[in-house]
Formats: structure tokens, C-alpha cells, sequence
């Protein structure tokens, strides 16, 4: 591509025709400050932050949509574009509420920070009338507070352009501008998914997952209470950025001590059902192909995706896997398997998971989720809680040692590891029913196909004389577009694997929140995933069918596969919903 | 529930539904159709409340908050009923350096509601307008399509009294 | 239509019907004696033109005359101040404020016996002895020179056919036959023409980047959103004279390669609604709109888009986000319309009273249109005149015109011996031009150097009653209201701004504040995102650039010198001419002024509520406020 030059700042600066000023800012090692901009998806010029200089211009101009020109003479940092950014903090400041110190975001919010690179001294210069919300708490997973929102609508546009979804939006005009969902309904009575990808790229403390970190801390004190805890592959990919490690560390180990540490009675993993889900979802799949059954089945692992299928895909429920997520057959199993065995009443046991998801919370309040009678998982928290609890309680997380998971239910493969990354429950499972089908060892593991960031793959394989079709799409815009297309009837498969989040869980709407100016420019999907794809090489154990503790599950407990007792605790049953 | 949803209860009837489906119908393919089908709806139930706007979102597939945030945003979309007179005051700047501020608020005083609402009975509601164009019959309202110009406080009394 | 020839002879069977309104005496062949031209533009329709038109066929019908007196509903004639207006032509009798009980006498003695009624007649156009002073030498009229407003009061907007006799299609048949797409664009390059709508950028380079770009579909648009306050040029022009812009819209598709037009217009104006409906399916029976048109192969179609009242998408890309059918946000520039426009393709975006210009132009030639106007704004002007002004109504000058003469002697001058203080021009992204630059000719630049702008032509003029504190709250209490919300200089900060003159308004305010507005004003000017919140602080720094010490009477002597602002002033009674006669006192609504019969009375500070009627009502003169 051709290549423009330009100055910015009196260095001579040579960037791709089409970038922006931001974007060949950042080529020269020069920061840009943006609270609005989200890279494709939020390029609309309005916070006003990234205000620059253009020689010859009238008007500052917004870095982050203005494209380079041959010769352009571009100045990022004078004084009067500092003291502009100072004002247009300021003029945030007055319309937002201010109460830092009992922020969710203090320390992290992108909006603090720039006032404190802008040197605001006085955060209320301008003084004025203030807009006063009640923050929304209707829905299970999270609380929108309106009076933390500076209108950068990178929430809207996550909702309305990634997922599709559009169920928050800029309502009202000028002063009164507010984002919210039709006729100021609560989120929890729209057709919101959960997917807490609004919380992720929220600047500020304006969203943010209902915390239950308290409920946890006082559970571990009661002495009636038995409390275990499961963990998602994604987050161990995600929670060493809590704690200063770079975007791809993987914290297994120390994730596993400072869990124990906190005081849970067992620290197991959720890799250890999603091999039991591989083992009930290939059963199913095949059960499916051979029985007629409704095909292509998909995926149902992620009750993000689950909620958006009953709301908008109602006449899809069908093609879902009856299988219950991970999270749900890890509880189940507790409550019953695990119970039974170790001899503990399930109502005293508390059933603690971490998830990168803030679906999860949703999940587990579904019904037909209490195989033990009583509640498969109690609380679900997200990666962020995790590191919230962790600095409560008095964890040094980097000076902790490595330590594994207990057993049984930590014992996990390599299959079950790599369901954090978009294509990775395809991957776990072409790899268990193409040997169940064929009866032969699989000479290469590695189904690269399905794998990679991109938003929706397909995939063809010739297992035993019969060609499987499959699809893996993640992010809900691109659910819907792979379903439109299936149900036209333009493309068959046997199956498909959806993640409500784009890139899969490792990019979950529960993950540690990347700001916008590293996020803007960083993969942050792709480094995650490299975590599970290595910590899946590196295992001995890479098929789910090969887990000893699965097998042994079967052996004492299930039976086999699709069994009846496997159908009454780790199957369940999917609702129609309508769209608000 | 619906915090915003209208105050007077829906009574859209069949006719006026089966109206608006033909509208959407006969514009939905056309490019950027929402806000004519909005305004067409607009004409059909005389405001957009939540009925109105989830038919327009079931048959377009646009979001419902989409179509709410475009009515939010123009001010002639109207949420709540208008009353049977419906009075503007225009405060465009001619009228408002004759006086118009004074008719509006006196307005305001007389019909007991500010600015957006409809009497309590359904009989009036109250706008303010900008300028209708009418500047040489500054300071001038409107009842309905009715113009009154050239207004002084005083002739209010007369003019609400003609619709009682 | 398939040809100019065909055309021609449309105009040909139609010029009598033109002709006997030209003002000269001669019937050029009409089929009626006379014409009665009756204002249907808004302004005469709210003071009840409708009822005058229907009661004049009524005594027509009831005099025999039907077949003598042809009825015409026009456009705006432009003296809105006297409405309802009607015109006898060949005549030229101008009768004003007309009321409907005037019609019978008008009918009988002027359209059955030929005597005019003098007293009904505008005054000004009264010579004496059945003798009328044209409209064209009257003092509105004297001045103006008609361009874009040429066939509004002319001709009837509802009939194709009467466009078409005043040249009307004549200049699309030329462009298309005769001239290719870069010799139209040179054209209108040449004439030097720049929009109307407010920046003032040259029409023809708009055009010229426009058909330079590449693409399938590329649309032409018509900003009919007139949104300032008091201005209502463009409207005019739409209720009298609908299908210029259709004409120069299809002309300006030819020059940049478009098949499609939209028209985007304020529902707030329900009659030029009506009547661009009602051309654009004319213009599409006669082929004129449509495919093939004049037989040339080019296909060009016009749509209307109603706006539902924001402000904001007068701004071209609001506008153009708006059609789309989105909130009317602005999107930032660039990418500028010419490359990524309406529905992201090639766009170009020009004002009414713009394109009302480009046939003219076409038929007369770029130099013709040079020749008018100033070195770097040429043509004409139209002016919604406004305000504190005899005259109000609808005036098109020449460029370079000086404000004196539009206020004194257009105008008519103010009324009630009372002082000029300034004009307001361009609306609320305008500013007020003082006294000190009444002799300033008007034009793009002068009008910018001077702190104000041209904008889409609003002109509100301003007495020694005015305050210029309260005029700026005004203005910013419009663009609080109608700012879009989206960056965040423009939601915020305008509301900042509106606060510290709510404050200075009420008396509380500092000279701090004052700093702080000025300095608030500088940030919205550069770092806002579209034209409303860059042009959104010029009234405040108008007036604060010309009435700084009212500002400062405010702030630190807590007077507002123009008696406006309510918390600042008190009203007196001055004991020596206060006769006792009680009235005041029992006019007060709060039982505030005291006194004994045939005694100064005294009016009670504390209970005043500062509503005036007392004032009004002394017939001695003896209250004031200060």
C-alpha cells in the first residue's frame, strides 16, 4: 500500500494512505490521548479528547477519524491543546458525579487517568447543574450508573455493531443525552444477552458487573459452609493483568495458591467439565447424526449466546445442544457426584466459580440448573472480582508459588483448556468424536481451521467416509449472520460452535478491562488465546475422552455417556423469548 | 415496569394497525425509511408510544431503542398524546423580542401544565414553538392550525374561552 | 417532454397569463381582464388569506365577473407586516392588511367599475386621483432587486405550466442539449455564486468535487431545514416558487453525474410540503423529472424527507444522517460529503435560496450574475427582516447593500422614535452588528470581520429596549436546546455558558465569570464538533465585543441599562407626576403599590413581582423602571 508522509510534531512520520492521524501518531511512538474512539466500531470524533493541530486548519481536528495527508503538518501535544483536553475534562468533571474514592473503576478509569495526565487541579472549575440518574440494577449481572457516564457510546457500540444487539443506546439530545434502552426500560427487562461487553470497554465506572465478593468472603467464614471453587480456562489468561503481568502471562498456578489461600475447602477446575461436556456434546452430535435428529446442532456452552438465541433465534432453540455449559455440569457434579462421595450434605455446599463471563451470573439463576435439587453454581464471579478478592484478602499474588488444582474434579486435558478461545470447544470436540467414530489415534491434534480470531470459520472434515461440516463463529453479529445464512438455507453444516464474545471467552465480558488506547492497538483476543493454545501443547493429556478423573466419573457415577443419569444432572431445557 | 411508557393507557384500534403495517410494508426497502414510517405512525395514532414503536421494530427488525432514541431526538415526535388544542407559542426571535415569553408562561399560569404536557382533562396542551414564519404577526400562537397574531397577555382569556 | 421546442411552446401558450402582472399596462394576451394575486404564503395565510381568497370568488361569482378576473394564489410577495396582501393587475393595485369584509367594496367598485379603493390600498403606493405608485418604487420595493425570489408573488406555485412561462425548465433543457457536466460546473464557478445556507462556500467547487469523485450512485440534496429563529427566505421561496429548485436540482444531478435528488425539508412547514409535492408530481407528468428527460438519455428523480424538528440537521452532515434515518448527529469531517456523503456516496448539499439562483444563471450567463454584488460575494441576498423594524417581511438585495439602507429605508426605520442598537444576523451561529457599522456594506467577509456571519439570512433588528445580555441568553438557551449531545464541548459547555448569563442576567454574576465565559466561548469555537457548537458562542462574543459595559453593568453596578432583565430592575413611581388616580394600584396582581386617593403613590419593593401592568396602565407616565 501506498505510503503517505507527514509531519507530526516536526518529526517526519511515514504511515499507510488511509491511516489517521492517531493511527500514524502511534506508528511514531507518539500517544494520542481518546476516551470515544474504539477502532471500526466507535470512530466518531465526540469526546473531543484527541484534538490535535493541523497546519493551515481552522479547527482542531479529532486524531481519531482525521486521515493522514501527503505534507499534512500535524502538532499533538501544545499548549493549547493541553490546556483544550484540561477544559474538556473539566467539562466532563462538572456532569459527572466525581465520587471517586468509592468508584469500581478508581485506579483503572480511563477518564481519571487523562485527569491526572492533564493535570486537572480543579475538578470543579465548572461548576453547574448536574444531571441525576438512578442507577439501573434490573438485570442479574450488572448495574449501568448513568451519573459515572461521559457519553463516549463505546458501550452502544459494542452492543449495536459487534453483537448486534442494540439494546442500549443515546436517548434524549443535548444536555439531557443519556444512554439507555427504549422508554428508560431496566436492562433486565430487554432483550440484553449478559454479555457484559459494555462493561469491558467502558471507560469509566458507568457499567460494572454486580459484585459478590462479599458473599464469598463471608461464606469461607462460616464454619457451616463448605466452599469450592471452579475456575475458567479463560481466566487464568486474563487475571495476571490485575496484577501487573504482561497481556498473555498465564497465572495458573499462582490463580490456584492465592484461591487456596483465600480459604476455599477445594480449588478445582472448570476445565475438568468442559472435557465432561466434549464427552456429552460428541455423544449428542453423534446421536444427532445418526438418528436424524435436528441438525446443525450448536454449541451451548456460552449463556450469552444461549439468551440472544432464545430472544432473537427463538425458532433455533432446537438446534442447541441440550447439554448444561461447563460452569453448570461442574456444579452439578458437585452437588451430586462429589457429594456423594465425600460425604457432604449439597446444601451446605457453596458453589463458588470465577468466570471471565458476566452471563454467568444469568446462568445460574436459569431454571433446570439444580440437578442436586438445589442450585448448580450459587455465585458466579468474574476475573475482575477474582482480583478484587484476592487484594482483600491480603494475597501477595506475584510473590505466590505455583500450586496445582485439587483432585478430582482439577484434573483436566488439553481439550478441555483451549474452550476459552473462539473454536476451541470445535477443536476439544472434533478431536474426541473423530476418534470415537473412526476407532483410530488421531495423528495430528491440531484442528488449525477452527482456530484464529477471526469472526466466523469454516471447516470441513472426511471422517470415516462422511464429510462433517462445521462453523465456528464468535461475537453475536456474527452468530447472526452465520444463522441467517443457514436458516436461507445458503450454508449446511452438522455443527457449530457460537461464543457470545468476540474472540471467545478470553475476550469475556468478565475479563480485566483493557483501556481503549491499548486496546485500540493491541489483539488483545489473539494474546490471550496463545495462553490456552500453549498451556494445551504442553499438556500430556490432550483429549477429553482420555481424562482419567472423566473416566472414572462415568465408571462410579454416570454410566456411560447420554445416559439417564447424565441427561438428568448435565442436560437442560431452553425457553423462547420475545425482543424489547 | 416501561418507567416512560405513557401515562394514558393505548387504544390503538385494528384499523389504525392494519394502517401502519401497510406503511411499513410499502416503505421498509426504501433507504433510511424509519423516520417516514415514524412520521406516518405519528400521523395514524397522533404520538409513538410503545405499541406503535414495537410494531415498527417487529416488522423492520430495527431495534427497538434505535427507534426510540431517533424519537427522543426530534422534538416532533411525540411520546404522550397531544390534547384535543393543541397550543404552540412560537419564541423564535422576532416573537420573543415582542413579547412571546410573557403569552407563554401566562399560558402556562392559566392551564395549570408547563411546557410538553396536556391538560388533565385532554383538552389542551402546551408547546413552544420556533418561529412558524408568521413574524409580522409577532407574537404569535398557535391553537391546532389556527394562527393568532399580534398577542397581547391579555387575549388569552378570549382565545382559550373560544374552546371551551 | 423531449425537446426545448416542446417546451418553448408550453411557455408560449402561457407568457399572457405572466405578462399581465409585469406591472406594465398592456394585456399581453390573457384570457381575463385582470388578474387578483392573493398572498398564499404562510404569513398571509395565518392573517387569514384563505378566507379573503374564498370570499373573493364568492362576490366575483356573485358580480358575473368569472370570466373576467382571473384568481391567482401566490407566494410570498415579501411584506409579510402587511398582510394579507392582494394585487389587481394590470393594475398593480396593492391593497394591504385586507379584510374580508373589505372584498365586496373591492369587487364592485375596483374589479366591476375599474375604481381603485384607495383606502384599502397600501398607503404608500396612493398618489391620488385613481392613481398608484408602483410597487417597484416603493420604499420596500425600491431597493430590492429580485433574483431568487423573482416569481414568488408572481406566479402560481401550483401550476407548472406559469413556471414554465417565466423561462421556468428552460435552463435544465439548455444544460442538458447543449452543455456538457464541466462547462455547467464552469458556469456556476464563473458567476462566483456561494451558498446561501450560511458558510458561504462557493457553489461551484462544492459541484466540481462532487462530479470528480468516482462512484454507482452519487445523490443531490436540498437543504430546506431552515431552522434560525425569525428567518423564513427559504420557505418563501418553496411556497412561491417550488420548482426553481427542482430545476436547478436536476441541473446540478447533470453537472456531478447524480440520478437522485432528496429535498430535505421542516415538516414545521406544512403549505411548502404541499406544494413541492404537488411540482415534483407535475414535474414528473411533464417528463421533467423522471427518465429520459428532454429525450437525452439523463434520468433524474427528486424525494422529499420531512425533518421533525432538531436544529441541528441544518448541518450538512446531519442532515445527511438524518435521511438515513438515524438521530440528525453530525459525523466529523472529513470525509467531506463530495467523497462520502448521504448513504456514504458522493453528495452535494446546497441551500434553497442557492439553487433558486442557478437557472437564472444559466439563462443570463455567469456575468451577469458577477456583475451584482460585492468583489468576493456577488449576486443578491434575501433577508427575513425582523424585529424592532416597520417593514418586517422578506427582502432581496444586492450584496454590498449597507444595513442602513436595509433598516431605514426597506425597513421603513424603527418604530416608536425609539433608537437602532444593533441587528442580529445569522441566527443563532451569528452575532449583532452595532450601530457603528450601520454603513458596513453586507457581505460574506465584512459580515465576518465584523464578529457576525451572513448565515441563512435571518435579520432581527434591535431597539434601545433590548437588552444584548438577555438577546445572548437567548440565543444560547436555543442552542442548549438544540444541541445534539454528541461531543462533548457543544452538550456540555453550552450549558456552562447559558448558566454563567443566567447568572449575570440575575445579578449574581462576576467578573470572573466573565473571564470564564469568554474562555469557555474560545474552547467551544475550536474544539466542538460541528458548526452549531464552533458558531455556537459568536452571540456571546458579539456582544461582548460591542457591549461589553452592559455586561459590566450587570456584574458590578447590578443594573440592566435596556430595563429587561426582571432580578436587576425596579419599577418607581415619580411622586411629581403621579396624580393619585389609583389605577396602578388596582392593577397590581400582588396588591404591591399603596397610596390614598389624589396622593403619590408608592409601589412596595418586596411584594413587586416586576410584571409591569402598572406602567402600562399610568396614563401620566408617571412610573418608570430603572
Amino acid at each position: 500500500m501506498e505510503n503517505i508522509n507527514l509531519k507530526i510534531n516536526g518529526l517526519d512520520v511515514s504511515a499507510p494512505a488511509g491511516s489517521t492521524i492517531l493511527e500514524a501518531a502511534h506508528l511514531a511512538g507518539i500517544r494520542i490521548p481518546t476516551l470515544c474512539y474504539l477502532k471500526e466500531i466507535n470512530e466518531i470524533g465526540a469526546c473531543r479528547m484527541c484534538v490535535v493541530e493541523v497546519k493551515g486548519a481552522r479547527n482542531l481536528a479529532a486524531a481519531c477519524v482525521h486521515p493522514v495527508n501527503e505534507g499534512m503538518e500535524v502538532y499533538t501535544n501544545t499548549p493549547k491543546l493541553i490546556e483544550s483536553r484540561k477544559k474538556t475534562l473539566q467539562l466532563l468533571l462538572s456532569n459527572h458525579d466525581k465520587k471517586c474514592l468509592s468508584c469500581v473503576r478508581s485506579g483503572t478509569c480511563e477518564l481519571q487517568q487523562l485527569c491526572h495526565e492533564y493535570g486537572v487541579d480543579d475538578e470543579d472549575f465548572y461548576e453547574g447543574e448536574m444531571n441525576h440518574y438512578e442507577p439501573d440494577d434490573s438485570a442479574a449481572h450488572m448495574i449501568r450508573d448513568n451519573n459515572k457516564c461521559i457519553l463516549c457510546r463505546r458501550c452502544v457500540a459494542v452492543c449495536e455493531k459487534t453483537q448486534g444487539i442494540g439494546v442500549i443506546g443515546p436517548n434524549n439530545r443535548g444536555f439531557a443525552t443519556v444512554i439507555g434502552s427504549a422508554f428508560e426500560m431496566g436492562l433486565g427487562e430487554t432483550s440484553c444477552v449478559s454479555c457484559g461487553q459494555c462493561i469491558a470497554v467502558c471507560p469509566t465506572g458507568a457499567l460494572y458487573e454486580k459484585d459478590y465478593t462479599k458473599q464469598i468472603i463471608e461464606a469461607i467464614a462460616d464454619p457451616d459452609k463448605y466452599v469450592v471453587v471452579q475456575t475458567a480456562p479463560s481466566v487464568r489468561a486474563g487475571l495476571g493483568e490485575e496484577f501487573g503481568y504482561p497481556m498473555g502471562t498465564d497465572v495458573e498456578g499462582k490463580m490456584a495458591a492465592a484461591l487456596r489461600r483465600i480459604g476455599f475447602n477445594k480449588v478445582f477446575d472448570t476445565d475438568w467439565a468442559a472435557d465432561l461436556t466434549i464427552m456429552e456434546e460428541a455423544n449428542e452430535l453423534l446421536d444427532r447424526v445418526k438418528n436424524g435428529g435436528v441438525l446443525p446442532m450448536i454449541t451451548s456452552c456460552s449463556p450469552g449466546w444461549i439468551k440472544y438465541c432464545e430472544h432473537y433465534f427463538p425458532d433455533m432453540t432446537e438446534n442447541l445442544s441440550t447439554c448444561k455449559s461447563p460452569q453448570q455440569m461442574f456444579g452439578a457434579m458437585l452437588k451430586t457426584y462429589f457429594a456423594e462421595k465425600e460425604g457432604i450434605d449439597p446444601k451446605k455446599i457453596v458453589s463458588v466459580s470465577v468466570m471471565p463471563c458476566t452471563a454467568k451470573k444469568f446462568e445460574i439463576g436459569r431454571e433446570d440448573q439444580s440437578a442436586g435439587g438445589v442450585p448448580d453454581v450459587d455465585i458466579a464471579i468474574t476475573t475482575r472480582e477474582l482480583a478484587r478478592l484476592i487484594r482483600r484478602c491480603g494475597i501477595e499474588f506475584t510473590a505466590l508459588p505455583d500450586e496445582e488444582f485439587d483432585n478430582p474434579m482439577g484434573e483436566s486435558t488439553g481439550a478441555g483448556v483451549i474452550f476459552g478461545a473462539t473454536g476451541g470447544v470445535m477443536e476439544a470436540a472434533l478431536r474426541t468424536a473423530v476418534e470415537t467414530l473412526t476407532g483410530e489415534e488421531l495423528a495430528n491434534l491440531e484442528f488449525t481451521d477452527v482456530r484464529g480470531t477471526e469472526g466466523i470459520k469454516e471447516a470441513s472434515y472426511n471422517v470415516a467416509g462422511m464429510d462433517v461440516k462445521v462453523a465456528v463463529a464468535s461475537g453475536l453479529g456474527n452468530a447472526r449472520e452465520l444463522l441467517n445464512k443457514v436458516k436461507a438455507g445458503e450454508a449446511e453444516y452438522h455443527f457449530i460452535e457460537i461464543m457470545g464474545c468476540p474472540g471467545g471467552c478470553v475476550n469475556g465480558g468478565g475479563q480485566p478491562q483493557v483501556s481503549g488506547d491499548v486496546r485500540n492497538f493491541t489483539d488483545v483476543r489473539g494474546i490471550r488465546a496463545g495462553v490456552l493454545y500453549r498451556n494445551d501443547a504442553a499438556k500430556a493429556i490432550r483429549k477429553s475422552h482420555e481424562n482419567p478423573e472423566i473416566k472414572r466419573l462415568y465408571e462410579e457415577y454416570l454410566g456411560a455417556p447420554g445416559s439417564h443419569k447424565a441427561h438428568e444432572t448435565l442436560h437442560t431445557s431452553y425457553v423462547k423469548r420475545s425482543v424489547n | 415496569m416501561l418507567s416512560n411508557k405513557s401515562t394514558v393507557q393505548f387504544n390503538g384500534t385494528k384499523e389504525q394497525e392494519k394502517e401502519l403495517l401497510e406503511v411499513i410494508h410499502e416503505l421498509k426497502d426504501e433507504k433510511g425509511a424509519l423516520m417516514p414510517i415514524m412520521q406516518k405512525a405519528q400521523d395514524i395514532y397522533g404520538y409513538l408510544p410503545y405499541e406503535v414503536q414495537k410494531i415498527i421494530s417487529d416488522e423492520t427488525g430495527i431495534p427497538l431503542e434505535k427507534i426510540y432514541g431517533v424519537a427522543t431526538f426530534y422534538s416532533q415526535f411525540n411520546l404522550n398524546p397531544k390534547g384535543r388544542y393543541r397550543i404552540s407559542v412560537c419564541l423564535g426571535t422576532a416573537c420573543y423580542v415582542k413579547g412571546s415569553g410573557d403569552i407563554y408562561n401566562k399560558l402556562m399560569e392559566k392551564l395549570g401544565i408547563v411546557g410538553g404536557e396536556c391538560t388533565a382533562d385532554g383538552k389542551f396542551s402546551l408547546d413552544a414553538c420556533r418561529c412558524v414564519g408568521a413574524c409580522g404577526l409577532a407574537p404569535v400562537m398557535m391553537v391546532n392550525d389556527e394562527v393568532y397574531g399580534r398577542l397581547t397577555v391579555d387575549d388569552i382569556d378570549d382565545i382559550l374561552a373560544k374552546y371551551e | 417532454m423531449k425537446s426545448l421546442e416542446e417546451l418553448k411552446a408550453i411557455r408560449e401558450r402561457n407568457q399572457g397569463e405572466i405578462g399581465i402582472r409585469s406591472g406594465n399596462r398592456e394585456q399581453a394576451g390573457s384570457k381575463y381582464r385582470l388578474h387578483v394575486l392573493v398572498c398564499g404564503g404562510t404569513g398571509c395565510t395565518s392573517s387569514g388569506s384563505q378566507k379573503i381568497r374564498e370570499k373573493l370568488e364568492e362576490e366575483i361569482k356573485r358580480n358575473g365577473l368569472e370570466d373576467e378576473v382571473g384568481i391567482v394564489k401566490t407566494g410570498c410577495f415579501g411584506l409579510c407586516a402587511l398582510g394579507p396582501i392582494m394585487i389587481v393587475y394590470p393594475e398593480g393595485a396593492f391593497y394591504a392588511m385586507v379584510k374580508e369584509e373589505d372584498i365586496p367594496e373591492i369587487v364592485s367598485e375596483h374589479l366591476l367599475k375599474g375604481n381603485v379603493v384607495e383606502r384599502l390600498l397600501y398607503d404608500e403606493t396612493v398618489k391620488g386621483n385613481n392613481e398608484i405608485l408602483p410597487l417597484q418604487e416603493t420604499q420596500f420595493y425600491k431597493k430590492q432587486h429580485r433574483v431568487a425570489l423573482r416569481n414568488c408573488g408572481a406566479i402560481n406555485p401550483e401550476k407548472i405550466e406559469e413556471y414554465i412561462g417565466t423561462r421556468g425548465y428552460e435552463a435544465l433543457g439548455m444544460v442538458l442539449t447543449e452543455k456538457k457536466p464541466e462547462e455547467v460546473i464552469q458556469t456556476i464557478l464563473d458567476s462566483g455564486l456561494r451558498g446561501r445556507g450560511g458558510a458561504g462556500f462557493p457553489t461551484g467547487l462544492k459541484w466540481k468535487f462532487a462530479a470528480a469523485n468516482q462512484a454507482e450512485q452519487k445523490y443531490v440534496c436540498c437543504n430546506a431545514d431552515e431552522g434560525d429563529p425569525g428567518a423564513f427566505m427559504d420557505r418563501s421561496v418553496l411556497e412561491g416558487d417550488p420548482h426553481v429548485v427542482l430545476e436547478a436540482m436536476a441541473i446540478a444531478g447533470y453537472a456531478i453525474g447524480a440520478s437522485q435528488g432528496y429535498i430535505y425539508v421542516r415538516a414545521e412547514y406544512p403549505i411548502a410540503v404541499e406544494r413541492l409535492n404537488i411540482a415534483i408530481s407535475q414535474a414528473r407528468e411533464y417528463g421533467l423529472l423522471g427518465k429520459d428527460i428532454f429525450g437525452t438519455g439523463f434520468d433524474f428523480d427528486i424525494e422529499l424527507r420531512l425533518g421533525a424538528g432538531a436544529f441541528v440537521c441544518g448541518e450538512e452532515t446531519a442532515l445527511m444522517t438524518s435521511i438515513e434515518g438515524n438521530r440528525g448527529e453530525p459525523r466529523p469531517r472529513p470525509p467531506f460529503p463530495a467523497l462520502k456523503g448521504l448513504f456514504r456516496k458522493p453528495t452535494i448539499l446546497n441551500n434553497v435560496e442557492t439553487l433558486a439562483n442557478i437557472p437564472q444563471i444559466i439563462l443570463n450567463g455567469a456575468g451577469w450574475f458577477a456583475d451584482m454584488g460585492t468583489e468576493k460575494s456577488k449576486g443578491t441576498k434575501v433577508f427575513a427582516l425582523g424585529g424592532k423594524v416597520k417593514n418586517t417581511g422578506l427582502v432581496e438585495i444586492p450584496m454590498g447593500t449597507t444595513l442602513r439602507e436595509i433598516v431605514e429605508e426597506i425597513g421603513g426605520g424603527i418604530p416608536g422614535g425609539k433608537k437602532f442598537k444593533a441587528a442580529q444576523t445569522g441566527g443563532p451561529s451569528g452575532g449583532c452588528i452595532p450601530a457603528e457599522h450601520f454603513d458596513v456594506p453586507i457581505d460574506y467577509d465584512n459580515l465576518i470581520a465584523i464578529g457576525s456571519m451572513m448565515g441563512s439570512g435571518g435579520l432581527i433588528v434591535m431597539d434601545e429596549d433590548t437588552c444584548m445580555v438577555d438577546i445572548a441568553k437567548f440565543f444560547l438557551e436555543f442552542t442548549v436546546d438544540e444541541s445534539c449531545g454528541k461531543c462533548t464541548p457543544c452538550r456540555i459547555g453550552t450549558r456552562r455558558m447559558l448558566e454563567i448569563l443566567e447568572k449575570i442576567t440575575n445579578g449574581q454574576g462576576t467578573m470572573e465569570d466573565l473571564d470564564k465565559l469568554e474562555d469557555l466561548a474560545a474552547h467551544l469555537k475550536s474544539n466542538s464538533l460541528c458548526a452549531l457548537g464552533q458558531t455556537a458562542p459568536n452571540p456571546v462574543l458579539s456582544t461582548l465585543r460591542y457591549f461589553k459595559d452592559e455586561y459590566i453593568a450587570h456584574i458590578v453596578d447590578k443594573k440592566c441599562p435596556a430595563g429587561v432583565c426582571k432580578a436587576l430592575l425596579s419599577y418607581k413611581i415619580d411622586a411629581d407626576k403621579c396624580k393619585g388616580c389609583t389605577l396602578c394600584a388596582r392593577t397590581c396582581p400582588n396588591d404591591a403599590i399603596t397610596g390614598s386617593v389624589r396622593e403619590p403613590h408608592v409601589i412596595n419593593q418586596d411584594k413587586c413581582v416586576k410584571c409591569g401592568a402598572c406602567m402600562e396602565k399610568c396614563r401620566f407616565g408617571a412610573i418608570y423602571k430603572e
